[in-house]
Protein backbone atom coordinates (compact mmCIF):
# COMPACT_ATOMS: atom_id res chain seq x y z
CA UNK A 1 0.00 0.00 0.00
CA UNK A 2 1.41 3.40 -0.56
CA UNK A 3 -0.45 5.98 2.45
CA UNK A 4 -0.75 9.24 1.38
CA UNK A 5 -0.37 12.26 4.68
CA UNK A 6 -0.95 15.84 3.99
CA UNK A 7 -1.21 17.38 7.20
CA UNK A 8 1.12 18.45 9.55
CA UNK A 9 2.10 16.24 12.36
CA UNK A 10 2.31 19.65 14.59
CA UNK A 11 -1.50 20.13 14.23
CA UNK A 12 -3.07 16.50 13.26
CA UNK A 13 -2.49 13.13 13.96
CA UNK A 14 -2.85 12.03 10.70
CA UNK A 15 0.40 10.80 10.11
CA UNK A 16 0.42 9.05 13.52
CA UNK A 17 -3.03 7.21 12.88
CA UNK A 18 -1.10 6.11 9.30
CA UNK A 19 1.89 4.69 11.03
CA UNK A 20 -0.30 2.77 12.83
CA UNK A 21 -1.98 0.84 9.68
CA UNK A 22 0.79 0.70 7.96
CA UNK A 23 2.56 -2.90 7.20
CA UNK A 24 5.96 -3.93 6.89
CA UNK A 25 7.15 -2.53 2.98
CA UNK A 26 4.17 -0.32 2.94
CA UNK A 27 5.42 3.27 1.54
CA UNK A 28 4.18 6.77 3.10
CA UNK A 29 4.22 9.56 1.18
CA UNK A 30 3.92 13.17 2.71
CA UNK A 31 3.09 15.82 0.50
CA UNK A 32 1.27 19.38 0.82
CA UNK A 33 1.67 20.19 4.46
CA UNK A 34 2.58 16.95 5.39
CA UNK A 35 6.14 17.22 4.19
CA UNK A 36 6.31 19.40 7.40
CA UNK A 37 6.54 15.61 9.00
CA UNK A 38 10.11 15.12 6.98
CA UNK A 39 12.59 17.78 8.95
CA UNK A 40 15.04 16.67 11.16
CA UNK A 41 15.31 17.71 14.53
CA UNK A 42 11.74 18.94 15.59
CA UNK A 43 9.15 17.29 17.91
CA UNK A 44 7.92 14.85 15.15
CA UNK A 45 11.28 13.46 13.92
CA UNK A 46 11.24 10.68 15.96
CA UNK A 47 7.46 9.56 14.79
CA UNK A 48 8.88 9.56 11.27
CA UNK A 49 12.16 7.76 12.71
CA UNK A 50 9.77 4.82 14.07
CA UNK A 51 7.89 5.01 10.95
CA UNK A 52 11.46 4.32 8.82
CA UNK A 53 11.93 1.64 10.34
CA UNK A 54 9.46 -0.49 8.57
CA UNK A 55 8.28 1.48 6.13
CA UNK A 56 10.13 3.97 3.26
CA UNK A 57 8.76 7.39 3.45
CA UNK A 58 8.97 9.80 0.50
CA UNK A 59 8.38 13.60 0.82
CA UNK A 60 7.07 15.20 -2.77
CA UNK A 61 9.93 18.16 -3.83
CA UNK A 62 7.50 20.55 -4.96
CA UNK A 63 5.56 20.82 -1.58
CA UNK A 64 9.52 20.70 -0.30
CA UNK A 65 10.79 23.86 -1.39
CA UNK A 66 7.56 25.71 -1.52
CA UNK A 67 8.26 25.39 2.44
CA UNK A 68 11.90 25.97 2.06
CA UNK A 69 12.64 22.21 3.70
CA UNK A 70 16.03 21.73 3.65
CA UNK A 71 17.06 19.05 6.70
CA UNK A 72 15.31 16.26 6.55
CA UNK A 73 14.98 13.07 8.44
CA UNK A 74 18.05 11.16 7.22
CA UNK A 75 16.57 8.22 4.53
CA UNK A 76 13.63 10.44 3.53
CA UNK A 77 13.65 9.91 -0.28
CA UNK A 78 12.52 13.22 -1.86
CA UNK A 79 10.87 12.44 -5.15
CA UNK A 80 8.49 14.48 -8.12
CA UNK A 81 5.29 14.14 -9.30
CA UNK A 82 6.58 11.30 -11.79
CA UNK A 83 7.76 9.55 -8.86
CA UNK A 84 4.25 9.77 -7.22
CA UNK A 85 2.62 8.31 -10.47
CA UNK A 86 5.34 5.46 -10.10
CA UNK A 87 4.53 4.74 -6.46
CA UNK A 88 1.39 4.69 -7.40
CA UNK A 89 1.80 2.35 -10.28
CA UNK A 90 3.36 -0.47 -7.62
CA UNK A 91 0.64 0.15 -4.64
CA UNK A 92 -2.85 0.87 -4.53
CA UNK A 93 -3.63 3.66 -2.43
CA UNK A 94 -5.12 5.14 0.89
CA UNK A 95 -5.09 8.96 1.48
CA UNK A 96 -5.08 10.06 5.46
CA UNK A 97 -7.12 12.91 4.73
CA UNK B 1 -19.98 -13.66 -5.05
CA UNK B 2 -18.07 -13.83 -7.91
CA UNK B 3 -13.71 -14.16 -7.52
CA UNK B 4 -13.55 -10.83 -10.15
CA UNK B 5 -15.81 -8.81 -8.30
CA UNK B 6 -14.00 -5.67 -7.09
CA UNK B 7 -12.87 -5.02 -3.18
CA UNK B 8 -13.61 -1.49 -2.22
CA UNK B 9 -13.10 -0.17 1.32
CA UNK B 10 -14.44 3.63 2.57
CA UNK B 11 -12.25 4.71 5.53
CA UNK B 12 -14.26 7.34 7.67
CA UNK B 13 -11.76 9.19 9.44
CA UNK B 14 -13.88 12.75 10.05
CA UNK B 15 -16.18 13.74 12.67
CA UNK B 16 -19.27 13.93 11.96
CA UNK B 17 -21.68 17.71 11.28
CA UNK B 18 -18.60 19.58 11.31
CA UNK B 19 -18.00 19.32 8.05
CA UNK B 20 -19.87 17.84 5.44
CA UNK B 21 -17.73 14.92 4.41
CA UNK B 22 -19.58 11.97 6.50
CA UNK B 23 -22.72 13.27 5.37
CA UNK B 24 -21.95 13.29 1.81
CA UNK B 25 -19.39 10.25 2.19
CA UNK B 26 -22.69 8.11 2.99
CA UNK B 27 -24.24 8.88 0.08
CA UNK B 28 -21.21 7.31 -2.33
CA UNK B 29 -21.43 4.28 -0.27
CA UNK B 30 -25.24 4.16 -0.53
CA UNK B 31 -24.73 4.32 -4.40
CA UNK B 32 -22.07 2.11 -4.60
CA UNK B 33 -23.83 -0.48 -2.82
CA UNK B 34 -26.07 -1.08 -5.83
CA UNK B 35 -23.38 -1.95 -7.63
CA UNK B 36 -21.24 -4.94 -8.19
CA UNK B 37 -18.58 -4.44 -5.82
CA UNK B 38 -17.76 -5.72 -2.12
CA UNK B 39 -18.06 -2.88 0.19
CA UNK B 40 -16.79 -2.23 3.69
CA UNK B 41 -16.48 0.73 5.58
CA UNK B 42 -13.94 1.51 8.71
CA UNK B 43 -14.76 4.36 10.70
CA UNK B 44 -10.99 5.40 12.40
CA UNK B 45 -9.95 8.38 14.80
CA UNK B 46 -13.10 10.59 14.88
CA UNK B 47 -15.01 9.24 12.34
CA UNK B 48 -15.68 6.68 15.41
CA UNK B 49 -17.89 9.84 16.12
CA UNK B 50 -20.07 9.53 13.18
CA UNK B 51 -21.11 5.78 14.71
CA UNK B 52 -22.09 7.17 18.17
CA UNK B 53 -25.71 6.26 19.13
CA UNK B 54 -27.97 8.71 19.86
CA UNK B 55 -27.24 11.59 17.26
CA UNK B 56 -29.73 14.52 17.16
CA UNK B 57 -29.20 17.02 14.97
CA UNK B 58 -32.57 19.02 14.91
CA UNK B 59 -31.46 22.01 16.47
CA UNK B 60 -28.45 22.58 14.34
CA UNK B 61 -31.27 22.40 11.41
CA UNK B 62 -29.57 19.82 9.58
CA UNK B 63 -30.46 16.56 8.54
CA UNK B 64 -27.91 14.33 10.16
CA UNK B 65 -27.80 10.72 9.15
CA UNK B 66 -28.13 8.60 12.27
CA UNK B 67 -31.20 7.17 10.42
CA UNK B 68 -29.34 6.39 7.06
CA UNK B 69 -26.67 4.56 9.29
CA UNK B 70 -29.57 2.50 10.75
CA UNK B 71 -30.60 1.07 7.72
CA UNK B 72 -27.19 -0.10 6.18
CA UNK B 73 -27.86 -3.64 6.35
CA UNK B 74 -30.70 -3.26 4.24
CA UNK B 75 -28.47 -1.87 1.50
CA UNK B 76 -26.74 -4.91 2.01
CA UNK B 77 -23.65 -2.76 3.94
CA UNK B 78 -22.32 -5.34 6.61
CA UNK B 79 -18.69 -5.31 6.58
CA UNK B 80 -18.48 -2.01 8.94
CA UNK B 81 -15.83 -1.82 11.27
CA UNK B 82 -14.66 0.08 14.16
CA UNK B 83 -10.77 0.52 15.19
CA UNK B 84 -11.08 -0.22 18.59
CA UNK B 85 -8.13 1.83 19.78
CA UNK B 86 -9.91 4.82 17.92
CA UNK B 87 -13.34 4.03 20.06
CA UNK B 88 -11.70 3.52 23.12
CA UNK B 89 -9.45 6.57 23.01
CA UNK B 90 -12.56 8.71 22.27
CA UNK B 91 -14.32 7.25 25.74
CA UNK B 92 -16.34 5.06 23.81
CA UNK B 93 -17.38 1.45 24.07
CA UNK B 94 -19.52 -1.20 22.23
CA UNK B 95 -22.13 -0.62 24.08
CA UNK B 96 -22.12 3.43 22.02
CA UNK B 97 -22.30 2.11 18.54
CA UNK B 98 -25.44 2.66 16.84
CA UNK B 99 -27.16 -0.36 14.95
CA UNK B 100 -27.47 -0.57 11.26
CA UNK B 101 -29.59 -3.10 10.78
CA UNK B 102 -30.83 -6.14 12.33
CA UNK B 103 -30.28 -10.34 11.42
CA UNK B 104 -32.89 -11.51 8.47
CA UNK B 105 -33.36 -14.73 10.82
CA UNK B 106 -33.13 -13.44 14.79
CA UNK B 107 -34.06 -9.68 14.00
CA UNK B 108 -31.25 -9.38 16.79
CA UNK B 109 -29.93 -5.60 15.69
CA UNK B 110 -26.41 -5.35 14.35
CA UNK B 111 -23.59 -3.13 15.05
CA UNK B 112 -20.37 -2.51 13.49
CA UNK B 113 -17.80 -5.17 14.61
CA UNK B 114 -15.12 -3.73 16.88
CA UNK B 115 -11.52 -4.86 15.44
CA UNK B 116 -7.89 -3.98 15.92
CA UNK B 117 -5.72 -1.97 13.75
CA UNK B 118 -3.52 -4.77 12.70
CA UNK B 119 -7.18 -6.48 11.18
CA UNK B 120 -7.88 -3.25 9.61
CA UNK B 121 -4.30 -2.96 7.84
CA UNK B 122 -4.79 -6.73 6.70
CA UNK B 123 -8.01 -5.74 5.31
CA UNK B 124 -6.64 -2.43 3.83
CA UNK B 125 -3.98 -4.34 1.63
CA UNK B 126 -6.61 -6.48 -0.11
CA UNK B 127 -8.80 -3.65 -1.34
CA UNK B 128 -8.46 -2.78 -4.67
CA UNK B 129 -9.55 0.86 -4.27
CA UNK B 130 -9.45 2.69 -1.13
CA UNK B 131 -12.06 6.16 -0.87
CA UNK B 132 -11.63 8.09 2.29
CA UNK B 133 -13.65 9.90 3.72
CA UNK C 1 -2.13 1.77 -16.35
CA UNK C 2 -5.51 3.11 -15.65
CA UNK C 3 -5.97 6.12 -12.89
CA UNK C 4 -8.88 7.37 -11.88
CA UNK C 5 -8.77 10.62 -9.97
CA UNK C 6 -11.26 12.19 -6.73
CA UNK C 7 -10.84 15.95 -5.79
CA UNK C 8 -12.87 17.03 -2.33
CA UNK C 9 -11.76 20.61 -2.35
CA UNK C 10 -12.34 23.78 -4.09
CA UNK C 11 -9.54 25.77 -5.88
CA UNK C 12 -7.09 28.27 -4.31
CA UNK C 13 -8.82 27.65 -0.84
CA UNK C 14 -7.03 24.38 -0.66
CA UNK C 15 -3.63 22.68 -2.27
CA UNK C 16 -5.91 19.39 -3.16
CA UNK C 17 -6.62 20.34 -6.86
CA UNK C 18 -2.82 21.81 -7.19
CA UNK C 19 -1.71 18.37 -6.14
CA UNK C 20 -3.89 16.39 -8.54
CA UNK C 21 -3.52 18.63 -11.37
CA UNK C 22 0.00 17.88 -11.38
CA UNK C 23 0.08 13.96 -10.32
CA UNK C 24 -2.27 14.23 -13.07
CA UNK C 25 0.14 15.63 -15.91
CA UNK C 26 2.88 13.31 -14.92
CA UNK C 27 0.49 10.46 -15.26
CA UNK C 28 -0.30 11.74 -18.94
CA UNK C 29 3.50 12.37 -19.46
CA UNK C 30 3.98 8.58 -18.83
CA UNK C 31 1.46 7.15 -21.10
CA UNK C 32 -1.13 6.06 -18.17
CA UNK C 33 -4.76 5.93 -19.31
CA UNK C 34 -6.67 8.44 -16.65
CA UNK C 35 -9.85 6.63 -16.54
CA UNK C 36 -11.68 10.17 -15.31
CA UNK C 37 -11.14 12.72 -12.62
CA UNK C 38 -14.72 13.16 -10.35
CA UNK C 39 -15.05 16.25 -8.64
CA UNK C 40 -17.08 15.83 -5.26
CA UNK C 41 -17.34 17.73 -2.11
CA UNK C 42 -16.67 21.40 -2.55
CA UNK C 43 -14.63 20.33 -5.32
CA UNK C 44 -17.30 21.04 -7.73
CA UNK C 45 -16.08 24.57 -7.41
CA UNK C 46 -12.95 23.80 -9.12
CA UNK C 47 -15.12 23.85 -13.18
CA UNK C 48 -16.77 27.07 -13.08
CA UNK C 49 -15.97 29.77 -15.39
CA UNK C 50 -16.98 32.27 -13.12
CA UNK C 51 -13.73 32.61 -11.85
CA UNK C 52 -11.48 35.27 -12.80
CA UNK C 53 -8.46 35.01 -10.43
CA UNK C 54 -5.31 37.81 -11.01
CA UNK C 55 -3.60 37.61 -14.13
CA UNK C 56 -0.58 36.41 -12.41
CA UNK C 57 -2.01 33.33 -10.60
CA UNK C 58 -2.74 29.79 -12.48
CA UNK C 59 -6.36 30.02 -14.11
CA UNK C 60 -7.62 26.72 -12.16
CA UNK C 61 -10.63 25.99 -14.01
CA UNK C 62 -9.11 26.81 -17.53
CA UNK C 63 -6.38 24.12 -16.27
CA UNK C 64 -9.09 21.46 -15.68
CA UNK C 65 -11.09 22.43 -19.06
CA UNK C 66 -7.53 22.07 -21.18
CA UNK C 67 -7.40 18.74 -19.82
CA UNK C 68 -10.55 18.09 -20.67
CA UNK C 69 -9.80 19.07 -24.19
CA UNK C 70 -7.25 16.20 -24.36
CA UNK C 71 -10.17 13.54 -23.92
CA UNK C 72 -9.86 12.87 -20.20
CA UNK C 73 -13.51 12.70 -18.89
CA UNK C 74 -14.21 15.04 -16.18
CA UNK C 75 -17.28 14.77 -13.91
CA UNK C 76 -18.62 16.93 -11.51
CA UNK C 77 -20.65 14.98 -8.97
CA UNK C 78 -24.25 16.25 -9.83
CA UNK C 79 -25.59 15.72 -6.13
CA UNK C 80 -22.53 17.80 -4.81
CA UNK C 81 -22.81 20.74 -7.56
CA UNK C 82 -26.64 21.10 -7.25
CA UNK C 83 -26.27 22.06 -3.63
CA UNK C 84 -23.56 24.15 -4.35
CA UNK C 85 -25.00 25.84 -7.03
CA UNK C 86 -23.09 24.86 -9.61
CA UNK C 87 -25.19 23.83 -12.83
CA UNK C 88 -24.53 23.42 -16.19
CA UNK C 89 -24.69 27.00 -17.58
CA UNK C 90 -21.60 27.85 -15.17
CA UNK C 91 -19.15 25.21 -16.40
CA UNK C 92 -15.64 25.69 -18.12
CA UNK C 93 -16.18 23.22 -21.10
CA UNK C 94 -14.71 19.69 -21.86
CA UNK C 95 -16.17 19.02 -17.83
CA UNK C 96 -19.55 17.24 -17.25
CA UNK C 97 -22.32 16.97 -14.73
CA UNK C 98 -23.57 13.16 -13.72
CA UNK C 99 -23.61 10.87 -10.83
CA UNK C 100 -22.11 8.96 -7.93
CA UNK C 101 -22.49 6.41 -10.38
CA UNK C 102 -19.70 7.67 -12.38
CA UNK C 103 -17.33 7.41 -9.30
CA UNK C 104 -18.25 4.65 -8.33
CA UNK C 105 -17.62 2.93 -12.21
CA UNK C 106 -13.75 4.76 -11.78
CA UNK C 107 -13.39 2.86 -8.78
CA UNK C 108 -14.36 -0.18 -9.81
CA UNK C 109 -12.77 0.39 -13.36
CA UNK C 110 -9.48 2.00 -12.55
CA UNK C 111 -6.56 0.00 -11.59
CA UNK C 112 -5.82 2.64 -9.40
CA UNK C 113 -8.59 5.22 -7.82
CA UNK C 114 -6.04 8.29 -5.92
CA UNK C 115 -7.90 10.78 -3.77
CA UNK C 116 -7.19 14.53 -3.01
CA UNK C 117 -8.11 16.49 -0.37
CA UNK C 118 -8.43 17.95 2.72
Amino acid sequence: MLHTVNKSPFQNTSLESCIRFTLPGDIILLLEDGVFAAQVGTSKSDLLESAMKKNEVYALEADLKARALTNLVPGVKITDYAGFVDLVEKHSTHAWL
Amino acid sequence: MAEDVKKIMFTVRKPPHGSIYVYEGLEVKLIMAAYDADISVVFIDDGVFAVKKGQDTKALGIKGFAATYGVLVDYEITKVYVDRQSMESRGMSEEDLLVIGEDEDTEEPITPQVVDSDEIAAMMAEQHNILAF
Amino acid sequence: MKLAVCIYEGPYNHEASDSAYHFIQAAVQKGHEIKGIFFYHDGVYNVTKLMEPPQDDRHIANRWAELGATGIDIVVCIAAAKRRGIVDEVLVPNVRISGLGQLTMMAIEADRLVVFGD
